[in-house]
């Protein structure tokens, strides 16, 4: 700031006319503006009392599908793993009974490391990662942006929009 | 020798190679599933088919015994379009669950389907549905729809475990892998077809879904499971070994190695027994301590005894280097000559094949570091009988259990003044030790081994330690290594604060007033090439990954199998 002050101020080239001289015109023409504003209709959302209800298209937090079974999907491939750049996603598979084989006895997202690109739901093989229109993602310590499987599964039905957006474009 | 032209390049060959022993040893790759360097020739996978010119068709190179002159194109547009239709073939009956299956990341069929193969299938029938999750046996499970009916594993079994116990059954499209009625595949080498099987059909059952090949890192290291010292990798992911598979080395263990050494040798590394930081008894309990004081309390207690009270034992599952500074840390510094080591023997573990009667990695590298008494010092036995005699008052044990191997001498060591115990894990000798040191395992330190056939072998470092950066020590990092913060659980792995052996002697010895300048295990090495007339001249560049053959005396602690 010192360093701006020290130096001479310079004039503007082009110098106000007498008529924005006067000044009161000027704040009428702005006042104008913004009175004609008032009466058009609103495109801001008074958040967080009102939500933005995001498109099939939105990218928000991935999340993991639930089959109505209460099941994940998800059968601990890695692949998410291994294609995130952010190294966001940690997963640990083991063996189950069920027919898949196996399953993620552990699947955590660093909420921190997440940059939202959604490589994770292109590369999953099996649909059981997807984005979800969750957008609301705050925290205070490192600890609660680990969403581990207790945050992460969501009922498919909860995700019909994004799943069914998937198979269109995907 | 006679001639061969693969690819228009005039090739040399021993009379009787097959076409793809004479490209393999010219470094031409020709693909295969089914043969095998160490395994009889099959001929069923049919990828290896090659134009051999003058001859009608295609022939398969694992059968075809290449002759003078012959002409052999590999990459002709007959054999890339055989080499698709086949990899095509394959694919029919394959479930295609790379997602799940372990093997994706080091699956030949995964490989070969992008190197020879276009990629596209013509077949949309319902694909054969055999049995899945079968246990052959203990360690070993198979996935009949992944199987390819290569057959190595059934001939690994007749031929090389010399156990036969692996049929084909049905036939066609619904071949399948079985064993025989009743029987267990069971045989002490089992899990070497988990390695050889080119799909994931066979996979492990005690590294099953762990990990994913790409999350883990590997470095080259020795077994310590018998004097046989076979090749190993260790694989690592999070600082916590998962698994150790076999590595080719022809002077040592071909491609093979035993189900013991692949599952028991590597446990106690990761094991919730391991001893974490310096202890000293204070009021009959042992209690943490930093190394500066628990050196301090060595030094006091080792100078307030004779030389002849005192008593060294070293360990032949210690590194040469570890056991060359125990000897000298023994003769120079402690000027004793009650120095020696416990023989490991157990006849039952042996066979003819790889398992050796030794259960040490290192009797002889012990013996060949100068790991025994002098002339008027005692040897085991005489260290033995005087610790019951009360004559020995001080004993500095090094990474073995003396309590296990005697459990008669159990009251005599309670009675022992002082006992100094180097160890990786808590044992039962641990419970009667004043100070303990943690000893870094073989896993944790880069040193030699020297085998029961007189190979000098490096183990490197595959697990990092307080002391041992993987980065800055060379070790191999995969992805999650490079990239982890000490934020990610999946990057902060516990650090054990062992040290290696010779490392905590030589500042024991600094203590004592006795310097020892050396900063590397590689310095140790290089000091005992000096002064050992059999390591002359080597070093651990040398060395390398295959080792060394020694000229070592035969000595008769080592069954020579």
């Amino acid at each position: 700031m010192e360093e701006v002050e020290s130096k001479p101020v310079k004039r503007r080239t082009k110098d106000l006319n007498l008529w924005e001289k006067i000044y009161i015109p000027e704040i009428i023409k702005g006042l104008a503006l913004t009175f004609r504003n008032i009466f058009r209709p609103k495109f801001t959302m008074e958040y967080p009392e009102v939500k933005f209800e995001p498109p099939a298209s939105y990218r928000g937090r991935p999340v993991l599908v639930q089959e109505e079974s209460g099941v994940e999907r998800c059968v601990a491939c890695g692949l998410c793993s291994r294609v995130c750049p952010a190294l966001a996603i940690e997963v640990q598979a083991a063996e189950t009974e069920l027919e898949k084989e196996r399953f993620p006895e552990k699947f955590e997202i660093n909420m921190i490391r997440c940059i939202f690109c959604g490589f994770c739901e292109e590369v999953c093989p099996e649909e059981a990662i997807v984005m979800s229109k969750d957008y609301e993602l705050a925290f205070f310590n490192r600890e609660d942006a680990l969403y581990g499987k207790d945050k992460l599964l969501v009922p498919a039905s909860e995700l019909e929009d994004r799943i069914k957006f998937l198979r269109q474009y995907k | 020798m006679p001639n061969i032209i693969i690819d228009a390049k005039t090739l040399e060959f021993k009379k009787g190679q097959t076409i793809i022993e004479a490209a393999q040893d010219n470094g031409i790759e020709i693909p295969h599933f089914c043969w095998h360097p160490k395994l009889s020739v099959s001929g069923n996978c049919r990828i290896c088919l090659v134009e051999v010119e003058q001859m009608p068709k295609l022939v398969i190179a694992c059968s075809t015994i290449a002759s003078e002159g012959m002409v052999v194109h590999t990459k002709s547009e007959k054999v890339i379009a055989a080499q698709n239709a086949v990899m095509e073939f394959l694919l029919i009956n394959h479930p295609l669950d790379c997602p799940i299956c372990d093997e994706a990341g080091e699956c030949k069929l995964q490989d070969y389907a992008y190197k020879y193969s276009l990629g596209e299938s013509r077949f949309v029938e319902e694909k054969v549905q055999k049995d899945k999750r079968i246990k052959l046996g203990p360690n070993v499970m198979f996935d009949g729809e992944r199987c390819i009916s290569c057959s190595r594993c059934i001939r690994f079994c007749d031929e090389i475990a010399k156990d036969p116990e692996l049929t084909f059954v049905q036939r066609g499209d619904h071949v399948t892998i079985r064993t025989y009625p009743g029987q267990e595949m069971d045989n002490p080498y089992s899990m070497n077809t988990i390695d050889i099987c080119p799909v994931g059909a066979l996979t492990s059952t005690d590294f099953r879904f762990k990990a994913r090949v790409w999350d883990m890192s590997s470095n080259k290291s020795v077994c310590v499971g018998c004097s046989r010292g076979c090749n190993t990798d260790i694989w690592v992911r999070n600082n916590e070994i998962l698994r150790q598979t076999t590595r080719y080395n022809e002077k040592v263990n071909s491609f093979w190695m035993c189900d013991h050494g692949r599952l028991e040798t590597f446990k106690h590394v990761n094991a919730e027994s391991r001893v974490h930081y310096p202890q000293i008894r204070k009021d009959g309990e042992l209690v943490e301590v930093g190394w500066d004081e628990a050196f301090s309390e060595a030094v006091s207690h080792l100078k307030t005894f004779p030389k002849d009270q005192i008593a060294v034992v070293g360990s032949p599952f210690a590194t040469c280097e570890d056991n060359f500074i125990t000897a000298k840390f023994a003769k120079s510094v402690l000027s004793t000559g009650n120095l020696d080591f416990i023989r490991h023997t157990n006849p039952e573990f042996a066979d003819d094949i790889l398992r050796n009667e030794d259960v040490t990695p290192n009797t002889k590298g012990a013996v060949l570091s100068g790991l025994v008494p002098s002339q008027a010092g005692l040897d085991i036995n005489g260290i033995i009988k005087a610790i019951k005699d009360q004559k020995i008052k001080a004993l500095y044990l090094i990474e073995d259990d003396l309590v296990q191997c005697f459990p008669e001498l159990e009251s005599s060591i309670a009675k022992l003044e002082l006992l100094i115990v180097h160890t990786s894990n808590y044992n039962s000798s641990t419970n009667y030790a004043d100070i303990v040191f943690p000893a870094s395992t073989y896993a944790e330190k880069h040193g030699t081994f020297l085998n029961g056939f007189g190979v000098l072998q490096r183990i490197r470092p595959a697990v990092a330690t307080a002391e041992l950066d993987r980065a800055l020590d060379g070790m191999n990092m995969s992805r999650l290594d490079k990239f982890g913060t000490k934020f990610d659980s999946w990057a902060a792995g516990k650090k054990n604060e062992a040290r290696p052996t010779w490392k905590i002697l030589v500042s024991i010895s600094k203590a004592l007033g006795y310097k020892m300048k050396y900063n590397m295990a590689e310095e140790v090495f290089s000091d005992m090439a000096s002064s050992i007339i059999e390591l002359k001249g080597i070093d651990y560049d040398e060395i390398s990954e295959s080792g060394v053959q020694l000229k070592v005396e035969d000595n008769k602690t080592v069954n020579a199998g």
